[in-house]
């Protein structure tokens, strides 16, 4: 399937187009998370983790990935064409995000074989979530200052310490676990190494944490005496700060091999202009106040042009001074667009900005929710300062900060 | 919409060739050297005749290339980028009126005579400094087979060594378009003016006392057109600022030292550096689609896109030439530094044909108020 017809992948768009207008869910009686790290409710992630079972089933999950370990071995485009037919659908995501975007890919690349058996299809059928134990109280941003320790103990490693800010970690059966094996070493990077870690094992417990919003989404998950097998360490101790960067570069879209499907739920800007015709301001739909139209056209204009960037990086002779500029700045670009989107969406609406999730709310408050959820993007996988180092130090080449 | 940016074989030669081009010709010693010139480089310009980038957009019938306006966007881009001053744009836009505007015999008797380099400019801008093109308040009066013009026109550029202007007047209270050669203009009408911009050669045109024959009036008068062009121009003539800027200061933030460390290591500085990076990189993203949707004859999109390019590129520019300046600390103060002349010509480019806040107004109507 080496030369593609554009012919057939229209075919395939419609067909996609119609399994997804057949079967997508109908619209639960609850709330939705916006983002896998918002899954709060057992009634939410059941719903969610049915819904990838049944587009895997379908095939429109993991179409690039190896025919061997549970994918289809097609050409990445058909799974683009999967993704997009899901983004502009706007159904609800992928809950398995970490295993599907960054465990999956890193798996794929740098996993043993039995790992690739063991793994990969569970994680596309969303039989095994996956969850990040990388953060820690005193260590996130400064990542290589964790201080999580794995002590080799015959055939186990005894796991001590706690990770925070555990997306899924509740409904979890596995962590990408960066933890400490030494404290000697050249540097506060050389002493950690990288586990693919069972999450379902005495000693482990994932302790929700409530959310700025007042809903639950992620956990602290401390770690006493939790023995796992010492073949989950990925490749040798000493090579996990290695391994979490390569993590990082999937997380952040800066690499390709992703299992595709929507992580989020889609945003567009022409909502906010959808709601600016509806919510009043003095008396006047908001769309009216010369204010708020030039806020939205300034948003339209840089919602557009980052759109238009993905299409222009791809043509090498319009990239050249900075190629990596873009690759490497789609989380920063994307995440703080839609928090601002989302402040404009709240300050559109005169005093019932100030309302938050309840009836009497415009839409039931979910541009409060929303803006409030949009810093999971700003903060988490990295801030956007630290997204504005990254970009600065290898992009433009300037001294580390 | 369509995301899709078309980028051709013959766009990718231009942008290879005129960045070569450009570096040669204007090094920044030269940029300098050339600052408030009382002639044009005609040495250079020869060159840029030859090379045939004055026919690019000429249609093959009148001796030119045919290959459309988007092909002229690389060559505007890197004289940007190297902070040439050249009559470029200015005849470029020339051409592209006569095309549009001029009868059957004005394309016949001009566009020939461009694309072998004569030079010609554009005179649309008044004292008053509106952009609205078509609010005119220069006259034409048909008297005795001659129109005798009145009124003034600032920001002709190159207008001394024009082979000719266009000009916007008002014929029985119409806007049009006339084309006056330059042994119809007498030396005294013409006014160097001081603007911002020392790489630009601008001049004050007074109108009156200046008459043509009636054949001079284009036939057409597609205000449309010169709008579209010049705001193509402009925003590849920012974009190519832009890639001049962030060089500048990222050489002089990795260079510079205080309290014994590199500077660029100051977020303080970093970070706005970043904003600058990002901002061209959606703005150069907008340019490049309006230079697709043009070639495409797509002139809605066309519209949208190039009204989004001018505005974000001038806030950004602008943006970029003020960091610039104060990242040099007071070195930035001083007029040997470079960042004044990125200041400068971010200026320049923000305020003719409209700012950031003068095309978002006019995209509100287009992207808020249709319905569907
Ligand atoms: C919703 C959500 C879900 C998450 N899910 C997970 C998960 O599943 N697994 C996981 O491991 N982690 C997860 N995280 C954690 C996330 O990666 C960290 O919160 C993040 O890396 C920041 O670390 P910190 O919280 O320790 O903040 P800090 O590092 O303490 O940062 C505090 C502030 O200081 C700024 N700052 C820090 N260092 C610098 C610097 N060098 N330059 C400039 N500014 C700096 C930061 O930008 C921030 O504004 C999640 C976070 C959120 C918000």
């Amino acid at each position: 399937m080496t030369n593609t017809t554009d012919i057939e992948l229209n075919e395939f768009r419609e067909g996609v187009s119609a399994w997804f207008n057949e079967n997508k869910p109908s619209v639960p009686g609850f709330l939705l998370p916006e983002t896998f790290m918002e899954v709060g409710t057992d009634l939410q992630f059941e719903f969610l983790r049915d819904w990838q079972r049944k587009v895997y089933e379908a095939g429109y999950l993991g179409m690039a990935w190896p025919e061997e370990y549970g994918g289809r071995g097609m050409p990445q485009v058909f799974q683009d064409i999967a993704t997009q037919e899901m983004a502009s659908q706007r159904l609800p995501f992928m809950p398995n995000t970490i295993g599907l975007n960054w465990a999956g890919p890193l798996i794929l690349k740098m996993g043993t074989e039995e790992d690739k058996q063991k793994y990969i299809k569970n994680i596309l059928s969303a039989e095994d979530i996956w969850c990040q134990g990388f953060s820690e109280p005193e260590a996130g941003s400064d990542l290589g200052n964790s201080q999580c320790r794995a002590v080799r103990d015959g055939d186990d490693y005894v796991i001590n310490g706690s990770k925070i800010w555990t997306s899924l970690g509740t409904y979890a059966k596995y962590m990408i676990l960066l933890a400490r094996t030494s404290s000697s070493g050249a540097n506060k990077y050389a002493g950690l190494s990288y586990f693919l870690a069972p999450m379902q094992v005495e000693g482990i417990d994932p302790k929700p944490i409530q959310k700025l919003t007042g809903e639950y989404g992620f956990c602290q998950t401390y770690f006493d005496d939790a023995r796992i097998p010492a073949d989950c360490l990925m490749g040798s101790e000493g090579d996990g700060w290695n391994i979490a960067m390569v993590t990082l570069t999937f997380e952040r879209g800066a690499t390709g091999g992703q299992a595709g499907g929507i992580a989020t739920m889609e945003l567009s800007i022409n909502d906010v202009v959808e709601l600016s015709r509806r919510a009043m301001r003095n008396g006047k739909p908001a769309i009216e106040d010369p204010h708020i139209r030039s806020q939205l056209v300034q948003l339209m204009t840089e919602s557009r042009g980052n759109q238009l960037m993905s299409a222009r990086a791809r043509i090498p002779a319009l990239a050249t001074d900075w190629p990596a500029a873009v690759p490497m700045s789609g989380k920063l670009r994307g995440s703080e667009l839609k928090r601002r989107m989302c402040q404009l969406a709240v300050s559109l609406q005169g005093a019932n900005g100030a309302r938050f999730v309840s009836e009497e709310a415009i839409d039931g408050g979910k541009w409060q929710r929303s803006y409030f959820n949009s810093f999971s993007g700003t903060i988490g996988g990295g801030t956007s300062e630290i997204q504005h180092n990254i970009v600065g130090e290898r992009v433009l080449g300037l001294p580390k900060s | 919409m369509s995301d899709q940016i078309a980028f051709s074989e013959e766009q990718a030669m231009l942008l290879d060739t005129a960045t070569e081009f450009c570096r040669k010709h204007s090094p920044i010693e030269t940029v300098r050297a050339r600052l408030g010139a009382d002639q044009i480089d005609a040495a250079t310009w020869q060159e840029i005749t030859a090379l045939g980038w004055l026919g690019i957009n000429v249609a093959e019938e009148f001796g030119g290339l045919g290959l459309g306006l988007s092909c002229v966007v690389p060559v505007a881009e890197s004289m940007g980028r190297y902070l040439m001053g050249s009559p470029y744009s200015g005849a470029i836009i020339a051409s592209e009126c006569l095309a549009t505007s001029g009868s059957r015999t004005q394309k016949e008797e001009w566009l020939p005579k461009i694309v072998s380099g004569a030079i010609g400019s554009m005179a649309l801008t008044e004292p008053n400094g509106s952009w609205l093109l078509d609010e005119i308040g220069a006259q034409a009066v048909e008297r005795a087979d001659r129109l005798e013009l009145s009124g003034t026109k600032c920001f002709v550029t190159d207008a001394d060594t024009s082979d000719f202007c266009i000009v916007s007047v008002n014929v029985e209270a119409q806007a049009r378009l006339v084309l006056v050669k330059r042994e119809q203009i007498p030396a005294g009408n013409l006014h160097r003016e001081v603007v911002i911009d020392e790489t630009r050669r601008s001049y004050q045109l007074d109108l009156d006392g200046i008459t043509v024959p009636l054949d001079q009036l284009l036939k057409g008068s597609d205000f449309q057109a010169i709008e579209f062009a010049s705001l193509l121009l402009l925003s590849a003539e920012i974009a190519g600022g832009l890639v001049g800027s962030i060089h500048t200061i990222v050489e002089y933030l990795n260079t510079r030292k205080a309290f014994d460390k590199v500077i660029g290591s100051y977020q303080a500085l970093k970070h706005p550096t970043v904003k600058i990076l990002l901002d061209l990189e959606a703005m150069r993203s907008h340019l490049y689609h309006a230079a697709t949707r043009l070639a495409e004859g797509n002139t809605d999109e066309a519209e949208v896109a190039l009204r989004m390019a001018k505005a974000h590129g001038s806030a950004a520019f602008a943006f970029a030439g003020d960091r610039a300046v104060q990242f040099h600390g007071g070195f930035g103060f001083t007029y040997d530094c470079d960042a004044q002349l990125y200041l400068r010509r971010a200026l320049w480019c923000q305020y003719q044909f409209g700012d950031e806040a003068y095309h978002r107004h006019l995209l509100e109507p287009m992207l808020l108020d249709q319905t569907g």
